[in-house]
């Protein structure tokens, strides 16, 4: 048994936590996802030079043969930074699809490119009526000549305003919330048809709500086979869940460490409030919480792998897990803050919201313990 | 024992009932979005109306302008008012300052003071908390000396609800640095036009201007402006203190609460079906409801023993522990019931503009700012102290 992660991986989580430590801090955050465009355009190229965005993918098609261990040790330094970029929609679900289901024509196309920074991908997969079934879908692509008509909505996609190319699940067939009958394509945001109206995220991000109307794509955009999409999509959404687990842990460390520190400073009474039993015992939860929350995301890291059940049931338990920490770590982190936690000043509500948001994200407490119970 | 209402206080909530009817289309649209920042006549609306009423002030005795309630009329007013979903009066004026002025102050403030608050003329703010003192009130540090006839204060105030409105601000100073902290003191009314106060805006986690920082520089401050004695200001601090943890259980508003939650759930689908009828959301809010039952039932017997002329004690302490945990998972528990539509940050889109649902508008924001409950007023964990020494003799 080995827990310990390579000396690359290290290297890696060096780099980055180095550059983000000199130029993502929280002052600068606080400035450019208030910006128009929501982030700074040079941070995506820097970590395309770092070498962030190709460490996942395949060494053939321009990335340097890494794994979701690697996407892990990045996604906890973006917890911790609050990074904003769409490394998830990107690399973990656009490049994932590819990985597990494009074609030889699509791989190479689209994987060099998310490797060297040259495109930014977003899922259009929830639907307002659908909640965190990904097999609810009204969205249709019918097949028109050689390739398809998309037509339907989609709501709060996370990236999309910073996307070029999108990620769509639709129906070709079947009935709504039938497991069959769903398929995955590839379209560009600019098509025919497409209308995004775009806002900002409470957590600081940038989302869309999409609509296609006789959207025209051709064969070619269609991913892995039609009517077969919902076993892929629910390998990348796996993939993805264990990508805003490590996300949530690096957000969940900084509000723990803050706590901690601010405990030992701020006087009540006369003594640090670090010295109230009772506060004592909270922060020793959080640290559990964390902790917890540090080892089922290596578990569903380390088992993305395994079989389609025992994927997927690792998957909700560590998306319960991160939900339940996640709530208790930011709201304990808020309260012993105390007035200055709410505060938009202060840094501890930004990460509250982040990790408020992360139970929602492909599916909240509800719907994985439901899922886990189903598959046990 | 009996829960029932008599004839004349069904007649009462009656009257309630109908008032409230004729006043609704006289209000702002409370609901709005455009009234996420409000303006202070949109605040003062339903007070003036209550005014010309005789309504406003169902805390003060009737030889002040207050209503002459007793403790089932003023219940059951909240009730009929929470559920009809009406806005509440602002309590810095009414429920906080008057109290001490009428108890405390002498003839000549409650002349000067007590009209204007009623008729909604006079807009205060509170002037407790100060950075580093929190819940540790006693310790706060801004000073008032004396200069024959006025007090020269310097200091910071923090979370000054509203203070960016008001015209007055009741403040603790203190007076003697040479004492025990709760014996140097005093309790002065400060007019906010003076040379010397700025008001700074603090935003809060949903982007909300809801608070200030206070700032005194060399500010004069007419000696006829302190309330009671020099040094004797945490008794009536005390006092004050016990007035605002009343009301503070929400249950009223809670039960609102809930029923919107209902309605949220009820439009909700979860595989087609309602969300409100998926078994584990279910029990949640079944949950949820049987807690504030609980609650609703705590706090009618202690309105029962105020009833029977026994002062509220540290019994307020659960009413604020439960009531703000309460309030807390309702908003928890909204936010869930929308589920994805709870990313848009409303505030950024501007007036009227909504990304999903309408009933998702604001509620994130709604429970990201509602977490300031169990820290205002004395935090949760100082009422679980309260209780630990005043109620178990820990």
């Amino acid at each position: 048994m080995d827990f310990s992660f390579t000396e690359e991986q290290t290297l890696l989580r060096n780099s980055v936590s180095k550059y983000l430590a000199d130029n993502y801090k929280f002052d600068q955050w606080r400035k450019f996802t208030r910006s128009e465009l929501g982030r700074d355009a040079g941070h995506w190229k820097q970590f395309a030079e770092l070498g962030l965005l190709a460490a996942a993918l395949p060494e053939e098609h321009g990335g340097l043969g890494g794994g979701p261990v690697d996407s892990l040790v990045i996604m906890e330094e973006f917890g911790k930074a609050l990074v904003v970029e769409p490394y998830i929609p990107t690399v973990v679900i656009g490049a994932g699809f590819l990985k597990a289901a494009g074609s030889e024509a699509q791989k190479s196309e689209w994987l060099n490119r998310i490797a060297a920074g040259e495109t930014m991908m977003a899922f259009a997969f929830a639907e307002p009526k659908g909640r965190y079934n990904l097999a609810d879908l009204s969205t249709t692509a019918k097949k028109q000549g050689a390739g398809y008509v998309l037509n339907g909505q989609k709501a709060v996609v996370i990236g999309a305003p910073w996307a070029d190319t999108l990620i769509v699940t639709a129906r070709t067939s079947g009935g709504q919330r039938d497991r069959n009958g769903i398929s995955v394509f590839l379209v560009d945001k600019k098509a025919k048809g497409v209308t995004t109206r775009d806002y900002p995220t409470v957590d600081g991000l940038r989302a869309s709500e999409i609509t296609f109307e006789n959207v025209e794509v051709p064969a070619t955009a269609l991913i892995g086979a039609a009517d077969a999409g919902l076993p892929l999509v629910e390998q990348v959404t796996d993939e993805a869940i264990a990508a805003v687990c490590a996300d949530a842990t690096g957000a969940m460390k900084v509000l723990v460490d803050t706590t901690v520190e601010y405990s030992k400073t701020r006087k009540q009474f006369g003594v640090p409030i670090g010295k109230f039993q009772a506060l004592q015992h909270r922060m020793v939860d959080m640290f559990v919480n964390y902790e917890q929350s540090v080892s089922i995301t290596l578990m569903v890291t380390l088992r993305l792998g395994e079989s389609e059940t025992e994927r997927a049931k690792a998957a909700s338990a560590a998306k319960v897990t991160i939900g339940k920490a996640g709530r208790y770590v930011g709201q304990q982190a808020v309260q012993i803050h105390g007035g200055i936690g709410m505060t938009d000043e202060l840094n501890v509500g930004h990460y509250f919201k982040r990790l408020t948001l992360a139970d929602t994200l492909f599916g909240n407490i509800d719907h994985h313990l439901k899922r886990y119970a189903a598959l046990s | 024992m009996d829960l029932t209402f008599s004839p004349e206080e069904e007649a009462f909530r009656q009257e309630v009932r109908a008032f409230i009817a004729d006043a609704r289309p006289q209000l702002p649209d409370v609901g709005a979005p455009e009234l996420a920042n409000r303006t202070k006549e949109d605040y003062l609306a339903w007070h003036k109306l209550l005014y010309k009423k005789g309504w406003v002030a169902p805390l003060w005795p009737k030889q002040y302008g207050g209503t002459g309630w007793n403790v089932t009329q003023r219940y059951i007013f909240n009730e009929e008012v929470a559920d009809a979903g009406m806005p509440t009066t602002l309590p810095f004026g009414l429920n906080m300052v008057a109290p001490v002025i009428f108890t405390y102050g002498n003839e000549e403030q409650k002349k000067k003071y007590l009209p204007r608050i009623l008729s909604g003329e006079d807009w205060w703010c509170q002037g407790y908390s100060e950075p580093g003192s929190g819940s540790d009130l006693a310790s706060l540090r801004t000073k008032a000396v004396r200069d024959g006839d006025f007090y020269i204060v310097n200091g910071q105030k923090t979370w000054t609800t509203l203070a960016q409105f008001a015209d007055w601000i009741f403040c603790l100073v203190r007076t003697d640095p040479n004492v025990k902290q709760q014996e140097g003191i005093t309790f002065l009314l400060i007019d906010m036009k003076t040379p010397g106060i700025t008001v700074k805006p603090i935003i809060v986690l949903d982007g909300a201007h809801e608070v200030n920082e206070v700032f005194f520089d060399n500010v004069k401050v007419p000696v006829e402006n302190r309330v009671g004695e020099e040094n004797k200001g945490w008794t009536y601090a005390k006092f004050l203190l016990v007035n605002e943890r009343s009301g503070i259980a929400g249950v009223a508003r809670s039960k609102k609460a809930v029923e919107r939650l209902k309605e949220i759930a009820g439009a909700e689908r979860i595989d087609g079906e309602p969300l409100i009828d998926d078994e584990d959301f279910a029990r949640k809010i079944a949950d949820l409801e049987i807690d504030l039952a609980a609650l609703e039932f705590t706090e009618l017997r202690t309105l029962a023993a105020e009833s029977k002329g026994r002062m509220a004690g540290p019994e307020s302490s659960i009413l604020k522990i439960r009531g703000t945990e309460i309030q807390q998972r309702i908003t928890e528990l909204t936010v869930e019931a929308i589920g994805y539509y709870a990313y848009p940050n409303d505030r950024a889109l501007g007036a009227n503009e909504f990304i999903g649902p309408d009933y998702a508008l604001g509620e994130a924001g709604h429970y990201f700012n509602m977490r300031k409950t169990s820290i205002y007023g004395g935090s949760n964990e100082i009422q679980r102290n309260i209780i630990a020494k005043a109620v178990l003799g820990l």
